[in-house]
């Protein structure tokens, strides 16, 4: 679970930036994109030619249909949907289990949104173990927190927002990765050549903006755009019942900001990357049943300097009423003090439950609410799932927007309720 | 012939001279202890082990799961054992690996990598009562045996399978443990457990396991290849087969952290 995207959604607003941009002119030309077939294709045949019997795949594979509870806002936008994923993994370990090289392909087939429909690459790296160090040159999924209504600090991996509203979905990085394990605790370093841009849903999506984000129109602030070099560290250590993290990135933000230009052939939105600086930490103190959680950071580069926090716990009741059941209940407040428009900071409030059933089938179910301070809006999820047989899982998803704002962020998804039942096959 | 069970005739002679009983309480507890001391003594040195399990799990009609998982244990001077699960089957858990040290005293420390997010958790080890895996097995039946965690009471002497055992009771000492007592039947001659009664918060009977075809390592370490957990008041029950035990694999602390959590296959 996670909070819905803060930009999502967002109807123009005057913004110093936005305003100066409105007056550059014409849209900027769509940019093609480059590469990414010619690395699939290399590394198909690289594939092929490993011998069978050297590694291992696993994966799975599903189908999700999603039944929306209202009309959609646009005629253009899908109603009922059907979609099929997939998502393989292949890794082979030799030189004394000193090596290994990973793949994970990823292919979505959308009924409705043609860009919901991708491939990608979650994962492609090579990594070499040395006793206190690891090298890994490729494409990883990093994933740096504590807290679960947010993920304020994971920034390493650019966002597939068509996936899904939770955010938690990521697309494969281009990296080289140095860890350092030493006794005061692990060092990663990151050097990232190539920066990935966020997905957005197409006209036909639904849980989208009231406008098309064009995506082949992307600004970046720094004129040598998505070749421009990331650089992140992190630091991470326990110190008996606490668990510490402390990082910092410098580049490309994962973040874009929307830009909005209205010429006679009618508004133009894209993204606009900036070069960001953000130093976090995240904090966890498990004490008995309760798990005290804090994540925060710092970012410049966006407009203002701004901060954002998110702070709460889980308490864990274990074997509710003499029974195997576990009762996880969650609450977290979040900020996020960045300037848009007039409005002055964002709070929310999340609360909810985890209930774990500890049977044979592993079933599961987290709900929670999250609501906005400042103006009530809502957001509800739940999210359940059991095992059928020994490989198979159905699960069931359902989010619901409400007591929504007309300049808020959620308002566009307000007819966007959904309930979403899929069942995956594991191999 | 049942052997006259000096332990009974004992108490029937406390509770006859009253004021005497303390004293004969604390006998049964010293030499309890004794016991427990021993068999942990016994096994001091391991060092490290690797090993395969493959829990089978049955419901009262019978019907049959499988969990598969790869175990490695580290041994920690003056403190509890450090030991990480790695999950192979059933498939959608596949990757997701359990790290957890034991403490002699106080809560463990346990961390679960998932791997669909790439996120380490640390997670509460006050589940220590929870079924692990859906399985018989509570986490505190699987974790680290430590001496302290325990106080103890030697009962009596029992035969069986042609083998004299020690019968004490032993009490957690956390108050989160899920049983009142165990029932704890070791063997005179090597010191290995062979059988153990669980009682719950009631005090009634909840679980017996049984532990079979021992296998000596490094000529000093007695392993049970199988564990049978049955519980009397579900009908259901969990077989633990452990195969592929390796000691001296040269493990080290850097083999048991966050990291190598995170990337253990």
């Amino acid at each position: 679970m996670s909070w819905p995207s803060r930009e999502i959604g967002r109807p123009p607003q005057p913004s110093p930036r936005r305003g100066k941009l409105r007056e550059v002119g014409p849209p900027p030309q769509p940019s093609p994109r480059r590469g990414e077939g010619v690395v699939v294709i290399l590394l198909w045949t690289a594939l092929l030619h490993q011998p069978a019997y050297a590694g291992d795949w696993s994966g799975d594979a599903g189908i999700e249909l999603r039944a929306f509870g209202s009309s959609p806002l646009d005629p253009e936008q899908e109603d009922n949907n059907l979609s099929f994923y997939m998502q393989p993994e292949y890794y082979r370990d030799w030189d004394d289990d000193n090596q290994r090289f990973v793949v994970t392909p990823f292919l979505r087939i959308d009924q409705a949104d043609p860009e919901r429909s991708h491939f990608d690459l979650r994962e492609l790296y090579w990594r070499k173990s040395y006793p206190t160090m690891e090298l890994s040159v490729g494409l990883k999924k990093i994933f740096w927190g504590v807290t679960e209504s947010a993920h304020l600090v994971d920034i390493i991996n650019q966002t597939d927002a068509v996936e899904n509203v939770d955010t938690e979905d990521k697309l494969g990085q281009p990296m080289i990765n140095l860890t350092l394990v030493r006794d005061w605790g692990t060092v990663d370093l990151f050097l990232m050549p190539w920066f990935r841009e966020r997905t957005f849903p197409s006209l036909e999506g639904r849980l989208r903006p009231p406008f098309y984000i064009d995506e082949s129109r992307a600004q970046y602030e720094s004129s040598a755009r998505e070749k421009h070099i990331d650089v992140a560290a992190r630091w991470t250590h326990y110190f008996g019942d606490w668990d510490i993290g402390l990082a910092h990135f410098s580049g490309t933000s994962r973040e874009p900001t929307l830009q909005f230009i209205q010429s006679v052939t009618g508004l133009t939105v894209f993204p606009f990357y900036d070069q960001i600086e953000q130093t976090s930490l995240d904090l966890q103190l498990t004490k008995g049943s309760w798990l005290w959680k804090l994540e925060s950071f710092n970012r410049s580069g966006q407009g203002e300097s701004f901060q954002a926090l998110a702070a709460g716990f889980e308490y864990t009741l274990v074997g509710v009423r003499d029974s195997t059941l576990d009762l996880g209940l969650i609450a977290e407040y979040l900020r996020d003090n960045r300037k848009l428009g007039t409005s002055v900071s964002d709070q929310d409030i999340a609360t909810g439950f985890r209930l774990a059933f500890n049977d044979v089938q592993s079933t599961e179910l987290l709900a929670f609410t999250g609501i906005d301070l400042n103006n009530n809006e809502r957001f509800s999820s739940i999210e359940g799932s059991r095992r059928l047989g020994q490989s198979w899982k159905i699960s069931l998803e359902a989010r619901f927007f409400s007591n929504t704002e007309p300049d808020s962020t959620l308002h566009s998804l307000r007819d966007d309720d959904y309930l979403q039942l899929s069942l995956a096959k594991y191999f | 012939m049942h052997r006259p069970d000096t332990a009974a005739l004992l108490l029937l002679f406390a509770a006859w001279f009253a004021p005497v009983a303390p004293a004969l309480a604390d006998e049964a507890s010293e030499r309890g202890l004794a016991i427990a001391i021993e068999a942990d003594t016994r096994d001091q040195g391991f060092g490290d082990t690797a090993s395969t399990l493959q829990m089978t799990l049955r419901n009262r009609h019978g019907d049959e799961t499988t969990r598969q998982m790869r175990s490695r244990a580290l041994e920690v001077a003056d403190d509890g054992d450090k030991s990480l699960i790695i999950f192979n089957d059933p498939a959608d858990v596949k990757g997701t690996a359990f790290l957890s040290f034991s403490h002699k005293t106080g809560d463990d420390d346990q961390w679960l990598y998932l791997p669909a997010l790439k996120r380490v958790k640390r997670i509460s080890s006050s589940n220590k009562s929870g079924p692990f895996m859906g399985s018989e097995f509570a986490y505190e039946d699987l974790s680290s045996q430590e001496v302290d965690k325990y106080t103890y009471r030697y009962l009596r002497d029992e035969d069986f399978d042609d083998r004299s055992h020690y019968v004490i009771e032993r009490v957690p000492v956390d108050k989160k443990s899920g049983y009142t007592r165990q029932t704890v039947w070791i063997d005179h001659e090597e010191y290995r457990v062979w059988k153990v009664e669980f009682y719950d918060r009631k005090d009634a009977l909840l679980k017996t396991l049984v532990f079979d075809q021992y296998q000596r390592y490094l000529d000093k370490h007695w392993r049970a290849s199988l564990l049978d957990m049955t519980n009397h008041q579900t009908g259901k029950s969990t077989r633990l087969d452990v195969t592929d035990y390796v000691f001296g694999n040269g493990f080290s602390d850097s083999d048991f952290n966050r990291n190598s959590l995170a990337k253990a296959r």
